[in-house]
C-alpha cells in the first residue's frame, strides 16, 4: 500500500477517499480539511480566540493540536464530571495535554463549584446519566465562552457524530431538531457562536491523527454511557460504510447541500423550539439565578443544581449498573 | 501473536502470520470501528501480521452522546 502523494509505504487506507496516506501526509491531510471546513462554513476569522470544550478523548485533542497548528490562540475548558475513576483519568490527559504544550486549560469541577456530579445528578433527578451530563456541560461551555468574551465555542464533534445525530432525528423525524443541525450556530441573544471543525473527519481519522501526533488520550469509554442509542447508530451507519465507502460522508454533507435550507421555515411541533438548556434562541430572558439565556424564569441547569446540590452522593458503578439493565 | 483489545481491556492469542484484514475478520470488527498499533504506529489493513508480533485492536468509536439533537465532545 503506497502513499497516493508520495508513494512511500502508507499507514492508512481511507476508502471513502479511495487513497491511501503516510504518516506525514496524512497528517497534512487532516489539518487541509479542518482548514478548509473552517474556511467553507466561516467558523472562524485569523486572530479570533475561541475556546475549546476538551474533554480528554481523541477528538478534542486532536482538535486542540490543530487549530493550535493553523494558528488559532486556543484556551481550553474542561468539566470534572465527577464519573469515578474515569473522570479522574479525563482531567489527567487534558492536563498533560495543555502542559506538555504551554497551553490555557480551565477547569470547572461539578462537585467542588455546584456540589453534585454526574451519577448523583442522573440517580436524584431521574435523568439519564447522558442527559444530565449533556445539559450541565452546554451550559458551563456556552457561559464560559460568554463570559471569557472568546469569539467562538468550538466542539470535537466529528463526522461520526453528526451523521449517528442525523440518522436518530430523521428516524424520529425530530423536524426541530433537524433544523438546528448545522457546523455553525451563530451568536446571538447569550448564546456564543459554536463551531465544529472536524465534521469533514471520521472519528478513526480524528484517532489515527492522535497515533501519528503522539497524542496521548483517553482511550475508555464513559462507564455511564456504554451501550446507549448513540453508539448503535454509529455501527449501523459503519456497516453501511463497509458495504458503500463515503455514505457517512454523502449522508451528512447531502442533507446539509439539499435538505438543511428546506428545513429553515418548517414548522414544528415543538412550540417552544426551546433546547434542553431550556432557552429559546430567538428570545430567551435571562435566568432569575445566574443570568444565562433562559426561556423560564430559571434555566434547566438551575433548576438540575436546585434538586442535585447536596444529595448523598452516588457511586458510579451503581448507575452504570443500573443504566445497563434499562437499555 | 497477541492481540491487546480494549474496552474492555483483554488479550488474546492468534496464529501468525494473518493479514489485518483476516484477523478483523475473525474478530467480526468493523474496519472503520477500529485502529491497528503495533511499535507505536498504525498498521495498514493489507499488512501481514507476523506470528511474533504484539498488535493493540483500538476501538474508535465515541460513545459520550446523548439524546438525539444534543451534543456530544469527543
Amino acid at each position: 500500500m503506497k502513499c497516493r502523494v508520495c508513494g512511500d509505504g502508507a499507514v492508512i487506507d481511507l476508502r471513502r477517499h479511495n487513497a491511501n496516506f503516510c504518516a506525514d501526509h496524512f497528517v497534512r491531510y487532516c489539518r487541509q480539511q479542518v482548514e478548509r471546513t473552517i474556511d467553507q462554513f466561516e467558523m472562524l476569522s485569523p486572530g479570533e480566540r475561541p475556546l475549546l470544550a476538551v474533554s480528554g478523548g481523541k477528538d478534542s485533542l486532536a482538535m486542540w493540536d490543530l487549530l493550535v497548528e493553523l494558528g488559532y490562540d486556543t484556551d481550553g475548558l474542561y468539566v470534572g464530571l465527577g464519573i469515578g475513576d474515569y473522570s479522574d483519568q479525563a482531567g489527567h490527559y487534558a492536563r498533560r495535554f495543555a502542559s506538555d504544550r504551554g497551553l490555557r486549560l480551565v477547569e470547572v469541577d461539578l462537585r467542588q463549584r455546584y456540589d453534585y456530579d454526574i451519577p448523583t445528578a442522573a440517580a436524584t433527578t431521574g435523568r439519564v446519566p447522558c442527559s444530565a451530563c449533556g445539559l450541565s456541560k452546554r451550559h458551563l461551555f456556552d457561559r464560559a465562552a460568554v463570559d471569557g468574551n472568546y469569539d467562538a465555542l468550538v466542539t470535537g464533534h466529528n463526522l461520526d457524530d453528526e451523521a449517528a445525530v442525523l440518522y436518530g432525528n430523521t428516524l424520529r423525524w425530530q423536524v426541530d431538531y433537524l433544523q438546528r443541525q448545522r457546523p455553525v450556530l451563530p451568536a446571538g441573544r447569550g448564546f456564543p457562536r459554536k463551531v465544529k471543525p472536524l465534521v469533514r473527519l471520521t472519528e478513526r481519522e480524528t484517532a489515527a491523527y492522535c497515533v501519528l501526533r503522539g497524542i496521548d488520550y483517553l482511550v475508555d469509554e464513559c462507564p455511564m454511557a456504554a451501550g446507549n442509542k448513540h453508539v448503535a447508530y454509529k455501527e449501523a451507519l459503519n456497516g453501511l460504510e463497509v458495504q458503500s465507502p463515503g455514505s457517512k460522508t454523502e449522508f451528512y454533507f447531502g442533507f446539509l447541500a439539499r435538505m438543511a435550507d428546506r428545513l429553515e421555515d418548517e414548522p414544528t411541533n415543538d412550540s417552544s423550539d426551546t433546547s434542553d438548556t431550556g432557552a429559546r434562541r430567538d428570545g430567551p430572558t435571562p435566568c432569575g439565578r445566574c443570568g444565562s439565556p433562559c426561556d423560564g424564569e430559571i434555566c434547566s441547569f438551575c433548576r438540575l443544581v436546585d434538586r442535585t446540590a447536596g444529595a448523598e452522593p452516588v457511586p458510579v458503578h451503581v448507575l452504570s449498573t443500573r443504566a445497563k439493565a434499562t437499555r | 501473536m497477541k492481540v491487546i483489545l480494549r474496552n474492555p481491556n483483554r488479550e488474546l492469542e492468534f496464529r501468525g502470520p494473518m493479514s489485518v484484514v483476516k484477523l478483523l475478520r475473525q474478530l467480526e470488527l468493523h474496519r472503520e470501528s477500529v485502529l491497528v498499533i503495533s511499535a507505536g504506529t498504525l498498521v495498514p489493513g493489507d499488512a501481514i501480521l507476523a506470528d511474533d508480533q504484539e498488535v493493540e485492536i483500538r476501538p474508535v468509536i465515541s460513545g459520550g452522546a446523548v439524546a438525539v439533537g444534543t451534543e456530544v465532545v469527543g
